[in-house]
């Protein structure tokens, strides 16, 4: 009886046939492939999945640094007591990666200078504070694209205004988006979307694909035109049953309005299984697509470019609306907030105010994490801003945390290598960092470490151990900015050295020119003038003289060589 | 509000080495209860004589090297050391055999090369061995078992044997050769294996009995220590390996002189130091390439010794000798780091 209907819409026919696991997980995805090590986790903390996600109110300033992304620093182009429009840029982009910075609300500027910014370190950086006016406008139309068809504008243009919004990376790395929009000579092929996020409690994408996977599928199509390509593949946690549902209820609202979209984009939903650290770009590329990135290489260079959902998202926004980024959705959640939850907040929002969004700290509240549990700054002041990269604000309550305290000596149990994803040998890194011995350090493959942490989850010493290679790579990296700078020194002190002589021989040079030249003048003359055979035999005489002069000293050294030489045969 | 700061990762699994020894302590039990049964009491006064001493020495060095006191002893690495030491000699050796092996144990092998974490050598073997070499006589008397009964000898039987050995006339009453021992002086005296098994004193199904459950007792529990991850497979597996395969291949080429491969690994310590003395992973490879290596060569020293040795068991020396090369093993079996080329 279903032969008469109509060809069904695939990806309702998927929504109908989904059937959770009896632990309320997706189905995984056949044909995966699976990387060394990593950690599951018992619990999730997925609370605030299971939340819309929540507007944040205005605050009333708003302290933006210059400084959110993987690159050089923004330039300020507004002066203190400026008043400002929504969207206005504040900072703008210097050199090929770097981004702009822009206004998330209306207001005025009152400091631009340093401050203190979400930093592990307590850093203070230079940031515009903006006290905000509440209106929230602006005057200006942004220019808009969606009326244009996508495929008929420049594809540099597309670019350059997905740099001038200011879109970096939104999974946390912050790097410009742009520029990965560019992928110059490597072959792009496969646009992977990195929506595992691994870490327990962070749940941002997981509510961004519940609730806005129609704007995702717009982004996915401006960044596959972009790079002029096809095939995309969304990687997806088993832990994301709504995430999973949305995305495909947006395909199936897509595929009734516009089949043509899924003719154009060849879009493989792929569910891979909770394991920290897939949300690891590499990691999730080798569960994907069983393709290992080289060591110190690329995704670009096997083909893959890969994206956060966030960051789509603001791309499509950035295209289609003229939107700057200036806001971002964070996951304010753990035991220390009264209710975990997903906002959308302004860039530059103090961390108190989207604490009181969820409703404000509980008395368990210990610790302030921006980040997951794993990978997260640990932060003293929750005065402090979020930024592009803040995906969760976690507050952390004595139970959720490790308890610093002195480590064990390593026993060499190797429990870090089992959970390395990066297959290193940690203990052997931890020894030689220790020992400050860096060569072995790099020679074990220091600089294949992302700092995701599993091995000192899992030591039984409870060791630091990712510390150490963070102290490790910070003093190599000083060495070798040492070196270079005793290289160049080196360079212009032989440079140098090497000028004067030249300039030694130049003068001698030109001496023994003004001299011959001088000679040949006095001979033209004498060759001219009478003919005074006294003086000419005179001056043979002289010349006669002086060259004797010369010679002897030379003739003495001669012999002194000799006799230097033969000395030890003689004796 | 303000906040403490600490460095990433903010969770950590909870597992301590306090916990993976006391689980390797609670590993042992089933083998130290069957080995009572077979061997009397004197198993467990051994455990209590090196546990005592090994707890001496340490704090006292500890206290000497003006370490945490507390700290260290109540990671019961020391217990461990002591345990199997105790498991390894004659349960009715003289007192001070136990108190001297696990003395130096603990003080030379593992004090003075720094403590937990630094022992290049199992701090047990180490006992072990200094012991076989210094008292060979108390090391080879080992209880006849009597299968029937369990135990013949009582508690007050053991306690006299052990603390006032010079009042004992009869030995050779009470004590008898290691299935090992028999089998090897039997087919050096020129008998084929048939003669040499029946002159067993109790043969079993395997090797012989009480031994052969002894070891049975230890393999479940090193497979629970596998399956609680306290242990990874590579170890008890390449080792019980190597030495089953070499067996294997002695038994296959003649049978009338080389006991069969299920007899070694049933057998004197095969069972224990596959899974309780070569996994100490201070000592040992960590790679898990490395870990095959290493195993299966202490597999292959062990039914080496056995065969051609002076010796006839050689857990111990197998083990040190592969401590040896850990090291070198780990340097050369580096696991291919992601993305690197092959």
């Amino acid at each position: 009886m279903n032969a008469q209907r109509q060809p069904q819409n695939p990806f309702q026919q998927q929504l109908d046939q989904l059937r959770l696991t009896r632990q309320g997980r997706l189905p995984v995805s056949p044909g995966l492939g699976r990387f060394n090590g990593g950690l599951e986790f018992d619990d999730y903390h997925d609370e605030a999945a299971r939340q819309p996600i929540q507007p944040c109110p205005i605050p009333p300033e708003l302290v933006l640094p210059l400084q959110q992304h993987i690159g050089d620093q923004a330039v300020p182009v507004v002066e203190v007591g400026q008043t400002v429009y929504k969207g206005q840029l504040l900072g703008r982009s210097e050199g090929y990666v770097s981004a702009p910075v822009h206004a998330p609300t209306s207001g005025t500027v009152i400091a631009i200078g340093p401050q203190a910014v979400p930093h592990p370190s307590g850093l203070q950086a230079v940031c515009i504070t903006l006290r905000t006016d509440g209106r929230d406008q602006s005057p200006v139309e942004p220019e808009l694209i969606a009326d244009k068809s996508l495929y008929q504008t420049d594809r540099v243009e597309l670019r350059n205004r997905i740099r001038e919004a200011g879109v970096v990376g939104l999974g946390g790395a912050a790097f410009p988006t742009a520029v990965k929009l560019n992928p110059g000579r490597r072959e792009v092929t496969t646009l992977i979307v990195n929506a595992a996020e691994c870490e327990p409690y962070i749940c941002c994408d997981d509510r961004l694909l519940t609730e806005r996977s129609d704007q995702l599928l717009y982004g996915i199509e401006v960044v596959c035109y972009c790079l002029d390509i096809n095939q995309v593949i969304i990687g997806i946690e088993d832990t994301m049953p709504n995430a999973y549902k949305g995305l495909l209820q947006a395909c199936a609202a897509r595929y009734e309005a516009e089949p043509d979209y899924f003719a154009r984009l060849d879009i493989q939903i792929k569910v891979v299984p909770t394991r920290y650290p897939t949300g690891g770009e590499k990691q999730l590329i080798k569960v994907l697509t069983n393709q290992e990135v080289p060591s110190h290489g690329l995704p670009a260079d096997i083909g893959l470019v890969c994206h956060n959902p966030g960051t789509l998202v603001a791309a499509y926004r950035a295209v289609a609306f003229g939107e700057p980024l200036t806001t971002r959705i964070v996951t304010v959640t753990g035991s220390g907030v009264a209710n975990p939850v997903n906002v959308e907040a302004m860039i530059g929002t103090p961390a108190s105010h989207l604490v009181a969004v969820a409703g404000g700290y509980t008395d368990k509240a210990e610790r302030l994490i921006f980040g997951g549990p794993m990978m997260g700054f640990a932060m003293y002041d929750d005065g402090l801003p979020i930024v592009k990269a803040t995906n969760c604000v976690l507050v952390a309550a004595q139970t959720d945390i490790r308890e610093p305290r002195e480590a064990m000596p390593c026993i060499r149990c190797g429990a870090c290598e089992q959970a390395c994803p990066a297959n290193l040998l940690p203990q052997q890194l931890y020894w030689y960092a220790k020992s400050r011995d860096f060569e072995k350090t790099e020679e074990y493959n220091l600089f294949d470490c992302i700092e995701c942490g599993a091995c000192s989850y899992v030591c039984p010493s409870e060791i630091p151990l990712v510390q150490y290679y963070r102290f490790a790579k910070t003093e190599i990296a000083k060495e070798r900015r040492e070196r270079d700078q005793s290289d160049h020194a080196r360079e212009r002190f032989e440079f140098r050295n090497e000028r004067l002589e030249r300039e030694k021989l130049e003068k001698a040079e030109k001496l023994r020119q003004k001299k011959a030249a001088l000679a040949a003048k006095a001979k033209a003359k004498i060759a001219a003038g009478d003919t005074k055979q006294d003086e000419i035999q005179a001056a043979l005489a002289r010349v006669k003289a002086k060259k004797a002069q010369t010679a002897t000293p030379e003739h003495q050294n001669d012999r002194l060589d000799t006799n230097h030489s033969d000395t030890p045969v003689s004796d | 509000m303000r906040f403490e700061t600490t460095t990433s990762p903010h969770k950590a699994a909870g597992t301590k080495v306090s916990s993976v020894m006391r689980q390797v302590l609670y590993a042992l039990v089933p083998g130290i209860a069957v080995a009572t049964y077979y061997f009397g009491p004197g198993v467990l006064i051994q455990i209590m004589l090196a546990s005592v001493t090994a707890l001496i020495t340490e704090a006292a060095i500890l206290r000497w090297r003006k370490r945490a006191v507390g700290r260290y002893l109540t990671d019961y690495s020391a217990l461990v050391t002591a345990w199997l030491l105790a498991l390894s000699i004659p349960s009715i050796a003289p007192w001070w055999l136990v108190v001297i092996g696990t003395a130096f144990s603990i003080s030379f092998s593992k004090q003075l090369y720094g403590g937990i974490g630094y022992n290049p050598f199992n701090p047990a073997m180490v006992g072990y061995v200094v012991l076989l070499i210094s008292f060979p006589v108390e090391m080879s008397q080992w209880p006849a078992t009597n299968p029937a009964l369990g135990t013949q000898l009582s508690m007050v039987d053991t306690l006299l044997i052990v603390f006032q050995p010079d009042t004992i006339q009869q030995w050779d009453a009470i004590t008898a050769a290691t299935p090992l021992d028999t089998i090897r002086s039997e087919l050096l005296s020129g008998n084929n294996l048939n003669t040499a098994e029946q002159a067993l004193a109790a043969p079993g199904i395997i090797s012989a009995q009480g031994w052969e459950a002894v070891a049975v007792a230890y393999l479940l529990g090193g497979l629970w220590l596998w399956y609680r991850q306290v242990i990874t497979w590579h170890i008890p597996f390449s080792l019980l390996g190597g030495l089953f395969v070499m067996a294997m291949l002695f038994s296959e080429i003649n049978t009338d002189q080389y006991p069969s491969a299920w007899f070694h690994l049933f057998s004197g310590g095969a069972m224990l130091g596959a899974f309780f003395i070569a996994t100490d992973p201070v000592s040992a490879a960590t790679s898990n390439k490395g870990k095959v290596i290493y195993a299966a060569g202490i597999g292959v020293l062990i039914y080496i010794i056995r065969t051609w040795g002076s010796y006839p068991d050689a857990v111990a020396f197998a083990v040190l000798l592969m401590n040896l090369c850990a090291p070198y093993i780990d340097y050369y079996t580096q696991p291919r780091v992601f993305g690197a080329q092959t």
